[in-house]
């Protein structure tokens, strides 16, 4: 019982953003180092190892673009969680979580749409094909700059908080009936035209560089979404502040 | 009347990312052609300078009711209305200031969509360039709808309305001028100059007439 | 030589309805007229009126003495609706600037600058924030610098201190009364007292009938 009630109080301990504040203060600046070296590791090992006989140099890009395409998800999935979050558990802090990390989330789509696009032309001679793989990571990019544009259409957080953590839960629903919609959709179409890479096992000569960068970029999403919390936090102090002083000018004249 | 300018400029890049909607609303039209009618790479790049048009057209619309109807609820447009400064030229900057948020992105941006549709490279250059060019008359017919429609309380579909029939000729020259480009028999200079002289008609047209019902609607 | 309003036998109509008819009263340089009567006894149409927002249906609106040949006078005149005409969206300061450089200065004064006109309305300090965050008496006063930063002989005020408390209420009567003592017109429409010595144009606000000039 006593276990319990000192777990809960652990919970809402992290739910106070001055508590938030307080250790992101300590974490930032070693996960910020920890994500440093990772990509210093991650990109020498990308550079020297060999390229593919096949796609020569260009298969570098995989190491950049692989995990910007994981995270885009990765990042989808914690927006969902932190909607539940708000809806459910009503915690103060997941809304922030939301709201800072669609910015991240979209970045690292729109860095997967452009390595990918790099890639392509020398692959398959064109920027972009409607394969069902890339048009559904473009259906998630255009998602990410919807709910952008919804939050920064209401300027009330509170508000804003419950429209689009909605929002976000029916995208996330949504995403597995859009993927397996744009498969049917293309394979509809156009049959067997669309190349496809890999197909043969990942050489275990690729496979260290690329999950050292995985993991650098995971960290790399952690630390811009704590960094990008507590910068929500501390606009939201802000704001509060100069409608304070909005409320209290003129009054003591 | 730099400062007029300006202040449109804020106001759009703040109130609720305006710019950046219309950007979206392009992106978002373009995008669903291909699932219409197919990822056929050639047929994309065939009818690319269209799908892009017409998304450019409608997207360019979108915020086109708010041009006066937000001026005119604030009270602002009262006083606009009362200065020495013309009217005609008040809407001008207006116009000016409202194609420098929302349809100059769209003209940036319409590269990036040309990539998606797999056009070569001399039909995407010549797309922006009549997207450059037709954008601005799109803008100046439209603020003729947004002052008629200003007093109505849901003018926003009506404007468009209103607008689309006239912006035919934009999509006739735009068009023709983009495909000129790509298809070596026709010509691209006439459609293109055809582009610019309906962009510099509409230049002095649709103030004109914008502040002409501006004027008449104030009650 | 200091300037008058003149207005002659003005009657309005708003769709086919005559709101008011053949009023004429003539202020010169310091003088103020209030608008009273009940609601919809057409103040705000008299107003819009001499601001040339509406068009008379007969009669004249001139200012006289002025050395300059202007359009229209609605040019030299500032109007102060109902609403504030200011975006929510930005800062005091960014409005109020707008509107300085917009409007400019007609002939014969200087309005004063962004910060001086809200310290003169009891807000100074708060001018960097975004006119959404206040509220909405501070607003009102807010669109009352307005009048101070861009110079105008002529202000036509519709319900000015609707929002205020007694103590704003004073300070904009201050600024009414130093409007006046420079040779200003002020024309008001209002159901609590100006706060200065003001003539009375009564609306009686049926159709047909004439304001009467006490």
């Amino acid at each position: 019982m006593s276990e319990n009630s000192l777990a809960i109080r652990k919970f809402s301990d992290l739910a106070n953003p001055t508590r938030f504040l307080g250790l992101a203060a300590v974490v930032l600046p070693w996960l910020a180092g920890l994500t440093a070296l990772l990509f210093a590791v991650g990109l020498y090992l990308s550079f020297t190892t060999e390229g593919d006989y096949q796609q020569g140099e260009t298969v570098r890009i995989m190491y950049v673009h692989v995990p910007s395409a994981w995270l885009s998800m990765m990042c989808y999935t914690v927006m969902a969680i932190s909607a539940l979050g708000t809806l459910v558990w009503r915690h103060p802090l997941a809304d922030v979580a939301a709201r800072a990390a669609a910015p991240i989330g979209a970045s690292f789509t729109f860095l997967a749409l452009v390595t990918g696009s790099l890639w392509g032309k020398p692959m398959w001679g064109t920027w972009w094909v409607w394969d069902a793989r890339l048009t559904s990571v473009f259906v998630l990019f255009l998602m990410y700059l919807g709910l952008i544009a919804l939050n920064r259409a209401m300027d009330e957080p509170n508000k804003a908080a419950k429209v689009s953590a909605v929002l976000i839960l029916v995208g996330f629903v949504n995403i597995p009936i859009i993927k397996f919609s744009v498969e049917w959709w293309n394979t509809l179409h156009q049959p067997a035209s669309v190349l496809r890479l890999g197909g043969s096992a990942i050489d275990p000569e690729f496979l260290a560089p690329l999950l050292v960068m995985a993991v650098a970029f995971t960290l790399l999403f952690f630390t811009l979404h704590i960094a990008a919390m507590r910068n929500e936090i501390w606009r939201r102090r802000v704001t509060s502040m100069r409608r304070q002083a909005a409320r209290s000018a003129g009054r003591e004249v | 009347m730099t400062s007029l300018f300006l202040r449109d400029l804020k106001l759009a890049m703040r109130a609720g990312g305006g710019a950046l909607i219309g950007v979206l609303f392009f992106m978002t039209v373009v995008a669903v052609v291909p699932f219409a009618v197919g990822p056929d790479l050639n047929l994309l790049s065939r009818i690319g300078p269209a799908i892009l048009w017409i998304g450019a057209l409608l997207a360019s619309l979108l915020g086109l009711d708010r041009l006066f109807q937000a001026e005119r609820e604030d009270g602002s447009l009262d006083l606009m209305l009362m200065q020495e400064t013309p009217l005609v030229l008040t809407v001008l900057v207006k116009c000016l200031a409202h194609w420098t948020a929302t349809g100059l992105p769209l003209v940036i941006a319409s590269p990036l969509l040309g990539l998606f549709m797999n056009m070569s490279e001399i039909a995407i250059g010549a797309t922006m360039l009549t997207l450059l060019v037709g954008t601005p008359a799109i803008t100046f017919i439209g603020a003729t709808g947004a002052a008629v429609a200003v007093t109505l309380p849901r003018g926003g579909l009506l404007v468009s309305i209103l607008v689309l029939p006239l912006a035919i000729p934009v999509l006739i020259f735009g068009i023709s001028a983009a495909y000129a480009a790509v298809e070596d028999p026709a010509p691209f200079l006439p459609p293109l100059l055809m582009l610019v002289a309906i962009t510099l008609f509409f230049a002095v047209i649709g103030p004109l007439a914008a502040a002409l019902a501006l004027r008449s609607s104030s009650d | 030589m200091p300037i008058s309003l003149v207005v002659e036998g003005l009657s309005a109509k708003r769709g086919e309805d005559l709101i008011f008819h053949d009023i004429s009263f003539v202020l010169s340089a310091g003088q103020a007229l209030v608008v009273t009567g009940p609601n919809g006894s057409g103040k705000s149409t008299l107003l819009r009126v001499l601001a040339g927002l509406l068009t008379e249906e007969s009669g004249t609106v001139r200012l006289q003495g002025i050395s300059s040949d202007i359009g229209h006078p609605r040019e030299l005149c500032h109007y102060l609706g109902h609403r504030n005409a200011m975006k929510r969206e930005l800062t005091v300061a960014e409005n109020l600037s707008f509107w300085k450089s917009f409007m400019g200065d007609s002939a014969g004064g200087f309005g004063i600058g962004i910060e001086a006109a809200t310290e003169a309305l009891g807000l100074g300090g708060i001018s960097h924030l975004p006119f959404g965050y206040l509220s909405a008496g501070q607003q009102r006063r807010m669109a009352m610098a307005k009048l101070l930063v861009a110079y105008r002989p002529v202000w036509i005020l519709d319900e000015p201190t609707a929002a205020l408390d007694a103590k704003a209420d004073r300070l904009f009567a201050g600024l009414v009364e130093r409007h006046l003592g420079a040779g200003g017109i002020v024309v008001a429409a209002t159901h609590q007292p100006l706060g200065v010595e003001a003539r009375e144009l009564r609306m009686t606000g049926f159709a047909g009938l004439a304001g009467e000039l006490v």
